[in-house]
């Protein structure tokens, strides 16, 4: 056990170094760039006096060390600065776009683990048949298309006969007439389903030939072999032998794309309009609100690390393995 | 006379080496599958260089009314400013592919001669290159590249560098096990005990042993340099100035084609660009996997993030 815990330590240690990295190359890439803030404003009140002045405000006076000092102190005690847009702290302006995102994000993924999973069972179960076939080039097709054109497909085509609203979380008259909390409920799982939807198929090509190859790797070991010796039904064969032994990439996989997943909901979040983390980066991109950028970027790598740390703990659990 | 000194020359003789056009037909029969891509991606390239000449319209004639329906004169119909979209989409493939390749060539050098350079001489250099991959492996790409084209503006060139300088951590990490392996064989170590110099052994036995392997993962590359490239110009970061495939599907949605019900406007554009990823993702991998089968599914894990070996494969550190 003492080689596992020795495991652990080393990716923490890995994932808070990784973490360091990232604020760091935060400041670099922010305001290591040429030109500062105030440079690219033009305005007619602006003298070089009142530029002057707004140095002095942002703290863009001092040498760049002392700047990276200050901005470590400050990033370190969960302060962003205060967007440019709202004047809000970027904090707690970030903090709502997430709740929208995450309960997206998770029904994507259960949608693709779902469609992923089945699929790429019966793939491997009945090799090199039509069904086979079809899931493999299904599964190729699925992940060569442009995740925004299939968002717009998805609303072209699909929005109009299921009658599902294509933009915004909720409808704001429900909450003005009060019509009840499930009502309420039911209107942003409609909203919810179509970005949902686009998240799950563009994961589905990748997830389903990765449990199609994992999958054919275990059926092709002994123990499957002894399963059916024992005359297990394939039911028995596939779920407790098959698919136990090759859930171990599977589950791996579903934790670390989850991690980039939040950056990929930029291109959904503006097709839909639904007012998401992804959305906030595209505006803030639009508005150069700089802090806001600049948080919701140390926001998504700090996410991507801990579920890569989460997967690495998960891998350790399921195959302690890992640590010889 | 020792062994060393013995004529290398005659193994040639003996089994002379199939000419490069002469194993790639062979390579392309026994994979029906990149087959069918290497004729899709000869027929891009071929309407991205030549496309230009027999373009029906230009690309800023304005033609006819905005949003023409598709007829005999506009097979593909019009765009919001009234524009042929089969001839943007003709125009628009020079731009794409070029972003593409380019991007993947980027990725290639920066990666391949990290890669190599780990690789090969291992110990400390090794170390310290590899961990710098690491910590690059786990930046959101696309946040990232959205942040660093907001910085330095929006241009194609850019673009270009952008994309090499995201995907170069996956090259470099492949590039540097295969030069593992290579570096322990034994006609490395007789060059070494010759007393060749480095430069020699990595351009004399190092590279032509990788160069099939380098090539495999630069065709995948492009097709994931050809996806960013549209999700930039999605997100109206890309060049301006110039049609790409990613950048019609942004006009046509900041237009509102969806309202207009002009499905014309965004189909071609986007069935393009999966057509195209398709084509090299399908050669890349028939390529990949005749070179090192046990790769096969690890590079499928690339786009979200990147390469990761998939446990099963090789366990990680």
């Amino acid at each position: 056990m003492r080689a596992g815990w020795s495991y652990v330590g080393r990716r923490a240690l890995f994932a808070l170094i990784t973490v360091f990295i990232a604020i760091s190359l935060n400041f670099v890439l922010f305001r290591l760039a040429p030109g500062d803030r105030t440079s690219a404003l033009r305005c007619q009140g602006c003298t070089q006096e009142f530029k002057q002045q707004l140095r002095a405000d942002f703290g863009l006076d001092k040498s760049k060390p002392e700047q990276y000092v200050i901005y470590l102190n400050q990033t370190l005690h969960g302060d962003f600065g205060r967007s440019f847009v709202t004047e809000q702290p970027v904090t707690s302006e970030l903090w709502q776009p997430i709740k929208n995102t995450l309960p997206m994000i998770l029904l994507g993924t259960i949608i693709s683990i779902m469609l992923g999973v089945t699929t790429g069972v019966i793939a491997a179960w009945r090799r090199n048949t039509l069904a086979d076939k079809g899931t493999v080039w299904g599964g190729i097709l699925f992940y060569s298309l442009p995740t925004q054109w299939l968002a717009l497909m998805l609303i072209l085509y699909l929005a109009g006969p299921l009658n599902l609203p294509t933009s915004d979380i909720a409808d704001p008259y429900l909450a003005y007439n009060n019509a009840g909390a499930w009502a309420e409920f039911v209107d942003r799982l409609k909203h919810m389903i179509l970005p949902a939807a686009t998240i799950g198929l563009v994961l589905f090509g990748e997830y389903t030939l990765i449990v199609r190859s994992s999958m054919l790797e275990a059926l092709g070991e002994d123990y499957i072999l002894t399963a059916r010796a024992k005359g297990l039904s394939d039911w028995e064969i596939i779920t407790k032998h098959a698919l136990r032994n090759s859930m171990l990439p599977i589950v791996t996989l579903v934790f670390l794309s989850l991690g980039f997943i939040f950056g990929g909901t930029i291109l959904i979040e503006s097709v839909f309009n639904y007012p998401g983390i992804g959305l906030q980066i595209y505006e803030s991109v639009g508005n150069r609100d700089y802090p806001m950028l600049q948080g919701a970027f140390l926001l998504l790598t700090v996410v991507i690390i801990l579920m890569n740390f989460l997967a690495d703990l998960l891998y350790f659990k399921l195959d302690p393995r890992v640590t010889e | 006379m020792s062994v060393v000194d013995a004529p290398m020359t005659p193994l040639d003789e003996v089994r002379k080496s199939p000419s490069r056009l002469r194993s790639l037909l062979s390579f392309l029969r026994k994979h029906p599958q990149a087959a069918i891509g290497f004729v899709i991606l000869m027929l891009f390239v071929f309407v991205a260089i030549f496309g230009p000449y027999f373009a029906p319209y230009g690309e800023r004639e304005q033609v006819g009314p905005i949003f023409g329906t598709p007829s005999s004169a506009h097979p593909l119909g019009l765009d919001d400013g009234g524009i042929d979209i089969l001839s943007l989409l003709i125009y628009g493939a020079r731009v794409t592919l070029i972003v593409g390749f380019a991007g993947a060539v980027v990725a290639m050098l920066v990666g391949g001669s990290i890669g190599i350079i780990s690789g090969y001489f291992g110990g400390k250099i090794d170390n310290a290159l590899m961990r710098t991959t690491d910590y690059f492996l786990v930046l959101p790409d696309l946040v990232l590249m959205i942040v660093v084209a907001s910085i330095w503006g929006r241009s194609l060139r850019n673009i270009i560098i952008i994309i090499g300088l995201i995907y170069w951590t996956y090259m470099a990490r492949l590039i540097r096990a295969q030069v593992k392996v290579v570096r322990e064989r034994a006609y490395v170590k007789r060059a070494q005990a010759l007393g060749a110099t480095h430069t020699r052994i990595i351009f004399r036995h190092v590279i032509p042993q990788i160069a099939p392997l380098l090539l495999a993962q630069t065709v995948l590359m492009v097709a994931l340099a050809i996806f960013l490239e549209t999700a930039i110009s999605f997100l109206g970061l890309g060049d301006p100035s110039v049609a790409s495939w990613g950048k019609m599907i942004e006009t046509a949605f900041s237009r509102s084609a969806i309202s207009y019900g002009a499905w014309w406007a965004i189909a071609p554009p986007g069935i393009a660009v999966a057509l195209v990823i398709m084509a090299f993702n399908m050669v890349g991998t028939a390529a990949e996997d005749s070179l090192n089968p046990r790769l096969r599914v690890s590079h499928l894990a690339r786009r979200h993030f990147r390469l990761r070996p998939l446990p099963d494969k090789e366990p990680p550190k």
